[in-house]
C-alpha cells in the first residue's frame, strides 16, 4: 500500500510540491483562509448582508454595536456590517485588478526588456525609472485628478503606478533565466523570440512574480483606500473601506466604532495578504526544498 | 557545390569584441561533412570547438560574437546568407543540437512530453493527438517508457536526462545533429551507454553528426573522421583509422602521448608543454608553434597550408611539407 502511495506522490507537479509546503506554514495558511472568506462574503454579499448598504434609517443614527446592528449604523444610520461586507467587493476587485493591470504592463515591459537588452532595454528601464521617481500615492492621486474619480480610473491610476516595480522584477527574473542552457537549446530548436519568453522563460520566473502580486494586492488595496480617503476614489453612497473610515474620522471622539470597524476590516485583509504572501516566498524558495 | 558534402566549411573566422580585445575564437576554419558521416571534432578547452557549432547554427551571443569571415553550406546553400526566419526553419528541422549538461539544458517547470511535444510542433504540426503520439515513440526509442512523459526532468537521473535530449533532437529527423560534449556531464557506465544509443539511433535515423569532444575514446568509439582542432584551427583531419595508426600533427601526437598506457607501469602522465594560446593574442604563423617539439623557424612566421599525407587525411604542419607529401 505504501508502495502505491509513493508512486502517486511522484507525479506529483512543481506547484502541489509548493502546496505541500505552504500547508507547513499556519500563518500562510491562516492568511489563505481569511482570504477565501473574503471572496466568499464579496461574492454573497447579497444573502450575507443584513440590509441594503444605501438605505438610510435617521431614527437610528450613530448606533453603537448590538444584535440588530453588529457594527452599529453610521451618521446616516446605514448599517455599517452591511457597508463592510458590500466593500469588501470593491476593495478585491480593486487591488486584484490593479495588479492585474500593472502586472501584464510592467511584466511586459520588464520581459521585453530583460529578454532583448541593448538599447531597447535601456529605453524602456530609463521611462520606468522615470515613473519610478515619482512618489507612488502622488502619481496615483495625479491620475485619478486628470481622469476624474470613479472605479475603473482608481483601478487605472492604482495599477500605472505600481508598474516599475513589476517590469524592474521580471526584467532581472527574466535576465537570470535567459543566460540558462535551455534557452539556448530552445534557440537551438527554431522558436521564435516571443515563445521562448512565454513558454520557457515566464514559467520559470513564476515564483517571485505570484509573492510580488499578492503582496502587491494589499498595497494596491491600500493606496485605494487611501485615495478614497482623500475623496479621490470612491465616491458615496458606494461603500468603500477608505471612504467609510474618511466619513466616519469627524466623529471618531464620540462614535469611534464607524472608524474602528473598517479599519480592522482592511487591516485583517492587508494582514493576511501579507501572511500569504510571505508563505508564498518560503514555499516557493528552492533554496527550502526538503 | 559538391552534393557529396552535406556541410562544407570554408575559411570560416569568427570573433568575439570583448573589452579585453578581439578574441580570435575560429581563425580560417575548413571542414566537410558527408551525408551519413560522423565527425569528431577534438580539441583542447577553449579551442573552438563550441564557437563552430554556434557560428553553424547562428546562434552566437549577439552582439559580441561575429562571423568575419568564410562561408558554410549545408545542402549546397550558404547559411550565413539565410535571415533569421528562415534559420529558424532549419533549426531543430534539419539541424538539431545536443547539449553538454542534460542539467541545464532541459526546462525545469515543463514535463519531458512536452518539451519533445514543443520541438515537433515547431517543424511538424498536427493534431494534439498525433504531436503527443509521436512524442511518446520518441521516448520510446531512447529507452524511456512512455508513461514517464508527464514527469518533469528533476525526477530523471542524468542519463535518463540526456535520453531526452537525444529525443528532443532526433524527433523531427533531423540531416545533422551537433553533439556538443554530450556524454562529459555523464560518469562513464552511463557515457558508454548514452554513446551506444547515439551510434544506434544515428545510423537508424541515417543523420550526419559532429561530435564535439576532447575525449578520445569517445571519438574511437563513435566517430568515421576525426578533425583536430588547435586555436581555432583545424591542425589535421582524418578518418578514425587513419589518424589512430599514424597521427602527423605534433599536436595530434602529443594528444595521443597524453593517454595513460594501461600496460606499462608509469607514475606521471605525459603531457604537452605550455598552455593553449590566449585567444586574444594568437601567435603569429602556425598557433602551435611555441608548445611545439619540432619547432622550426618558419613555423613563427607563416600559416602552414594544407599538405595531404594519406587518402583523407591531412595535416597543417611544416614538417611535411618540406619532406614533401609522405
Amino acid at each position: 500500500m505504501n508502495t502505491v502511495k509513493q508512486k502517486k506522490n511522484k507525479k506529483k507537479s512543481i506547484w502541489l510540491d509548493v502546496w505541500r509546503r505552504l500547508r507547513k506554514n499556519k500563518m500562510a495558511v491562516g492568511g489563505l483562509v481569511i482570504i477565501i472568506l473574503l471572496f466568499l462574503t464579496a461574492i454573497f454579499a447579497d444573502w450575507i448582508a443584513p440590509y441594503s448598504y444605501e438605505s438610510q434609517d435617521l431614527l437610528n443614527m450613530f448606533q453603537t454595536p448590538s444584535f440588530e446592528h453588529w457594527f452599529g449604523t453610521d451618521e446616516f444610520g446605514r448599517d455599517i456590517f452591511s457597508r463592510i461586507v458590500y466593500g469588501s467587493r470593491i476593495s478585491l476587485e480593486v487591488g486584484f485588478i490593479a495588479v492585474g493591470i500593472s502586472l501584464i504592463i510592467g511584466g511586459s515591459i520588464g520581459a521585453i526588456a530583460g529578454y532583448y537588452g541593448g538599447r531597447l532595454e535601456n529605453l524602456l528601464m530609463r521611462c520606468m525609472d522615470v515613473l519610478l521617481a515619482i512618489p507612488e500615492i502622488l502619481l496615483a492621486i495625479a491620475i485619478v485628478a486628470a481622469l476624474g474619480p470613479s472605479i475603473a480610473n482608481l483601478m487605472i491610476a492604482v495599477g500605472i503606478s505600481s508598474i516599475p516595480g513589476y517590469a524592474r522584477l521580471v526584467r532581472a527574473s527574466v535576465m537570470s533565466i535567459r543566460e540558462q542552457e535551455f534557452i539556448e537549446a530552445a534557440r537551438a530548436a527554431g522558436s521564435s523570440d516571443f515563445r521562448i519568453i512565454v513558454k520557457h522563460i515566464l514559467p520559470n520566473c513564476m515564483a517571485p512574480i505570484i509573492v510580488q502580486a499578492t503582496i502587491g494586492v494589499a498595497i494596491a488595496i491600500l493606496t485605494a483606500a487611501g485615495l478614497s480617503f482623500i475623496g479621490l476614489g470612491i465616491q458615496p453612497p458606494t461603500p468603500e473601506w477608505g471612504s467609510m473610515l474618511s466619513g466616519g474620522r469627524s466623529y471618531i471622539r464620540d462614535y469611534p466604532h464607524m472608524t474602528l470597524f473598517p479599519g480592522i476590516a482592511m487591516m485583517v485583509t492587508i494582514l493576511a495578504l501579507n501572511l500569504l504572501g510571505d508563505g508564498l516566498r518560503d514555499a516557493l524558495d528552492p533554496k527550502l526544498k526538503n | 557545390m559538391a552534393e557529396k558534402h552535406l556541410l562544407e566549411i570554408k575559411n570560416l573566422t569568427i570573433h568575439y569584441q570583448t573589452d579585453y580585445g578581439t578574441v580570435h575564437a575560429v581563425e580560417g576554419f575548413n571542414l566537410e561533412v558527408g551525408n551519413g558521416e560522423t565527425l569528431g571534432l577534438v580539441g583542447e578547452t577553449g579551442a573552438g570547438k563550441t564557437t563552430t557549432a554556434f557560428g553553424i547554427m547562428q546562434l552566437l551571443p549577439e552582439p559580441a560574437g561575429k562571423v568575419v569571415a568564410g562561408e558554410i553550406y549545408f545542402r549546397g546553400e550558404n547559411l550565413l546568407g539565410k535571415s533569421k526566419t528562415e534559420m529558424k526553419k532549419i533549426l531543430g528541422k534539419q539541424i538539431a543540437m545536443i547539449f553538454q549538461d542534460p542539467m541545464t539544458s532541459l526546462n525545469p517547470v515543463m514535463t519531458v512530453g512536452a518539451q519533445i511535444e514543443e520541438m515537433i510542433k515547431l517543424h511538424e504540426p498536427g493534431t494534439k493527438e498525433e504531436i503527443k503520439e509521436k512524442a511518446k515513440k520518441m521516448l520510446e526509442v531512447v529507452g524511456i517508457p512512455a508513461v514517464r512523459q508527464d514527469e518533469y526532468p528533476h525526477q530523471f537521473s542524468g542519463g535518463m536526462k540526456q535520453r531526452v535530449v537525444i529525443a528532443i533532437a532526433l524527433s523531427c529527423n533531423p540531416m545533422l545533429l551537433i553533439a556538443d560534449e554530450p556524454t562529459t556531464a555523464l560518469d562513464v557506465t552511463i557515457q558508454a551507454q548514452v554513446l551506444d544509443l547515439m551510434k544506434k539511433l544515428k545510423d537508424d535515423f541515417k543523420t550526419s553528426m559532429i561530435m564535439i569532444t576532447h575525449d578520445l575514446g569517445v571519438v574511437a568509439e563513435i566517430c568515421d573522421k576525426v578533425a583536430i582542432m588547435y586555436g581555432g584551427k583545424v591542425v589535421e583531419y582524418a578518418t578514425k583509422e587513419s589518424l589512430y595508426t599514424k597521427p602527423y600533427h605534433p599536436y595530434t601526437v602529443g594528444l595521443f602521448n597524453s593517454i595513460p598506457d594501461l600496460d606499462s607501469e608509469q607514475d606521471r602522465l605525459n603531457v604537452i608543454d605550455g598552455l593553449p594560446p590566449d585567444p586574444t593574442d594568437m601567435p603569429s604563423g602556425c598557433s602551435f608553434h611555441p608548445r611545439c617539439p619540432h619547432k622550426m623557424p618558419i613555423c613563427s612566421q607563416k600559416s602552414p597550408s594544407k599538405v595531404v599525407v594519406g587518402s583523407e587525411h591531412h595535416v597543417y604542419c611544416y614538417l611535411y611539407e618540406q619532406e614533401g607529401a609522405l
